[in-house]
């Protein structure tokens, strides 16, 4: 017998069940993923915007608000400015088109080799519950964007706030079909942080040591 | 990871009595608790999130070999290859042989309590393959070769000025203590392994069987790092760690960081399928490794309920015995009270006498446990197996004898009771301690025991129950 057999007879055997599992067993199984129901969740009688933005800084991501898409590149640049950060960045595709020379500054779409100080992104959704983005990977939408520059700024429709975690999934289940997964689907609150140390708490362990969202209204 | 755990006590005494543990292992209380404290009250209906979490974790344990089985058919789909090892060296052996067909001289590991297990560091650099840890406290534990000691904040119990020395050794650059400036020469040092490794390893808080994903939760972004970079990924993970949506795996996230550091969320979850997809950057090679190194043997038995814990660590942290001797005094991988049980379970009751003794039964693990494992019980079950089995010294079984045999005579025992409690009276003198008592030199090796009053409760009692009380409190 092979390790895969032994494991799950000894399974089967450790609850009492012998041979295959059984058509009932399997459909139970497959019945509970498909309604995949959600489980209690905390209340939230509060409004998605005031409390991502409440949460968002509690995670010392700052933010702020825009207009719509074309004020992005005057806000970044303002925001980059003011922190005396470097005025050239690596981008994802989607945002390559705006115009980010006449905010005076050097962007290029294209993926990380691993030197570039600020990365900008989209995200798929902003979860306001907890302050947390959620980006997914692939070919367009490379992951090491918001990972490996020292700032990450992520660019985000409003409309594309959701309360908690259950809403992100099922506006994932809809759009791009309920069994398709990204490669990587990444939560990010805020910056890196380590307290290995003394427990002393550190932000910028090896990911970015600040998280900037930009928010469009329109 | 050898199991060590035979010397608890002897290991235990000097824990206590190191100065530098001991202010460690004070903040852990004042960081942890606390903030764990802070974080539920953000959850009103707290008792109602962790019965869910209790359920969701059962419910994959109780049809386990069906969702073990939907979880490979979804990962394969995706393109993952799934391997079932049912030893560690099984898990060595596999990893090993992937480096080899891979080609791989260097890899990156984000923290994984499941290799330390397996030792699985010693096997590869057996194999001539060069491991680099890139998670800070695991990174900093193998500069210093020590094994952690908590299974979240792994190197709790070294002080700034321990890791400044030992960063000034092993990286050649000026000595500084700042753990902020500590933080970044790690960082600074371990860029260039993240970029240049062929393979990286990562645990898994979970794995999902509805879509085939593993799931790792971390604050440094390495673990993000180790799934991305390498052009070969390796998770390695336990059998009972499946759960069966998205939605279940969304109510465990409320409670494990809130449990374990006392944060609301942790900084990245990431949750992964398949290796890369057509034109995007990241690993083109995805193996899972799953691990039962005896986890089936729980199942279907009293100590079930232990396979649904999810390493929050909240049982160590608010544990006074682990408060006061720390991590490694429990000689292998998993310490505090969850760690007494599965050491004695998945590494073998004789390998660990003392472990499920090392409790007060004080059932703070039990309150704080997010999935409502009954700790305290299942500790005492396992003594009470031990006890069957004649794993305790003569003299505790003789004590034990000899005191049933007069616990169910009640005149007797009221007479052994009163000689006892006039001769400790006795012994305490003006003083009222007792400096040393025979067969409990254990207790007053460190400290006085307090000498009793000379009356025993059932003459107290006798003397002062009134009729009318006596006849509804007859129970006391
Ligand atoms: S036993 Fe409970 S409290 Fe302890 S680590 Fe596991 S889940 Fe957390």
């Amino acid at each position: 017998m092979n390790s895969r057999d032994a494991i799950l007879s000894r399974i089967r055997a450790a609850q009492g069940r012998a041979g295959a599992p059984s058509a009932p067993e399997t459909a139970a199984v497959a019945t509970y993923i498909a309604a995949h129901p959600s489980g209690p969740r905390p209340p939230s009688d509060w409004d998605p915007l005031q409390r991502l933005r409440e949460r968002a800084l509690s995670l010392t991501t700052t933010l702020d608000e825009v207009a719509d898409l074309a004020a992005v590149p005057a806000a970044v640049a303002r925001y980059l400015r003011n922190n005396q950060l470097p005025l050239n960045a690596v981008c994802w595709a989607e945002l390559a088109a705006l115009d980010w020379t006449s905010a005076g500054l050097q962007i290029e779409a294209r993926e990380t080799h691993g030197n570039d100080l600020v990365g900008i992104t989209g995200a798929f959704c902003a979860i306001a519950e907890t302050g947390t983005l959620m980006l997914l990977s692939g070919a367009d939408t490379p992951g090491a964007t918001s990972l490996l520059p020292e700032t990450h700024i992520a660019v985000l429709p409003r409309s594309r706030i959701v309360r908690g975690m259950e809403d992100a999934w099922a506006l994932q289940r809809a759009e791009c079909g309920a069994d398709a997964m990204p490669r990587a689907v990444n939560f990010i609150s805020g910056p890196s942080r380590t307290a290995d140390i003394e427990q002393t708490l550190v932000l910028g362990a090896h990911g970015p040591y600040r998280v900037h969202l930009v928010i469009i209204a329109a | 990871m050898q199991i060590a755990s035979m010397h608890f006590k002897a290991r235990a005494g000097g824990k206590l009595a190191d100065v530098k543990l001991q202010a460690a292992l004070r903040k852990l209380q004042g960081n942890f608790v606390k903030g764990r404290a802070e974080r539920m009250l953000e959850l009103d209906n707290f008792e109602e999130i962790r019965s869910a979490a209790a359920a969701i974790r059962d419910r994959t344990l109780a049809n386990l070999d069906t969702y073990l089985q939907t979880f490979e058919r979804n990962a394969t789909s995706r393109g993952a290859v799934v391997h079932w090892a049912e030893t560690i060296d099984d898990v060595n052996r596999i990893v090993c042989e992937l480096a080899g067909i891979y080609g791989v001289t260097k890899v990156i590991k984000s923290k994984s309590m499941v290799s330390e297990e397996c030792a699985l560091n010693d096997a590869l650099e057996g194999a001539g393959v060069q491991v680099v840890e890139t998670d800070l406290g695991e990174y900093i534990l193998q500069l210093a070769k020590e094994p952690p000691s908590h299974i979240i904040a792994p190197v709790i119990h070294k002080g700034r000025e321990e890791i400044a020395d030992l960063f000034a050794e092993k990286h050649h650059l000026p000595r500084q203590s700042d753990p902020a400036l500590l933080t970044r020469e790690a960082r600074e040092q371990l860029r260039g392994h993240f970029l240049s490794a062929d393979m990286g390893i990562s645990g898994a808080n979970f794995v999902v069987a509805e879509t085939g994903s593993t799931v790792i939760v971390t604050n440094e972004g390495n673990g993000r790092m180790v799934t991305t970079l390498p052009r070969v990924h390796v998770a390695i993970t336990g059998i009972e760690k499946v759960v069966a949506t998205r939605e279940d795996l969304t109510t465990l996230l409320r409670l494990l960081p809130r449990s374990a550091t006392g944060q609301t969320i942790s900084n990245y979850v990431s949750v992964t399928t398949g290796p890369a997809q057509a034109g995007e950057a990241g690993p083109q090679h995805f193996h899972i490794i799953l691990l039962d190194g005896g986890r089936s043997k729980l199942l279907g038995t009293d100590m079930q309920p232990m396979l649904r814990c999810i390493r929050c660590g909240a049982c160590m942290n608010h544990c006074p015995v682990y408060q006061s001797v720390g991590g490694h005094a429990y000689g292998w991988v998993y310490p505090g009270p969850m760690g007494s049980i599965l050491t004695s379970t998945l590494g073998g009751m004789e390998n660990a006498l003392d472990l499920p003794q090392a409790s007060t039964l004080c059932n703070q693990c039990g309150v704080v446990c997010p999935v409502k494992i009954p700790l305290p019980e299942l500790m005492r079950k396992l003594r009470e197996r031990q006890f069957v089995k004649g794993l305790r010294p003569w003299s505790e079984r003789a004590g034990l004898r000899l005191w049933r045999y007069a616990a169910e005579r009640p005149v007797l025992y009221a007479r052994l009771t009163r000689l006892a409690a006039r001769l400790l009276k006795l012994m305490g003198g003006n003083a009222r301690l007792i400096h040393r008592l025979p067969f409990a030199s254990g207790w007053t090796g460190g400290r006085d025991m307090p000498a009793p009053a000379g009356k025993t409760f059932r003459e107290l009692y006798a003397r002062r129950a009134k009729p009318e009380f006596a006849a509804t409190g007859a129970r006391g």
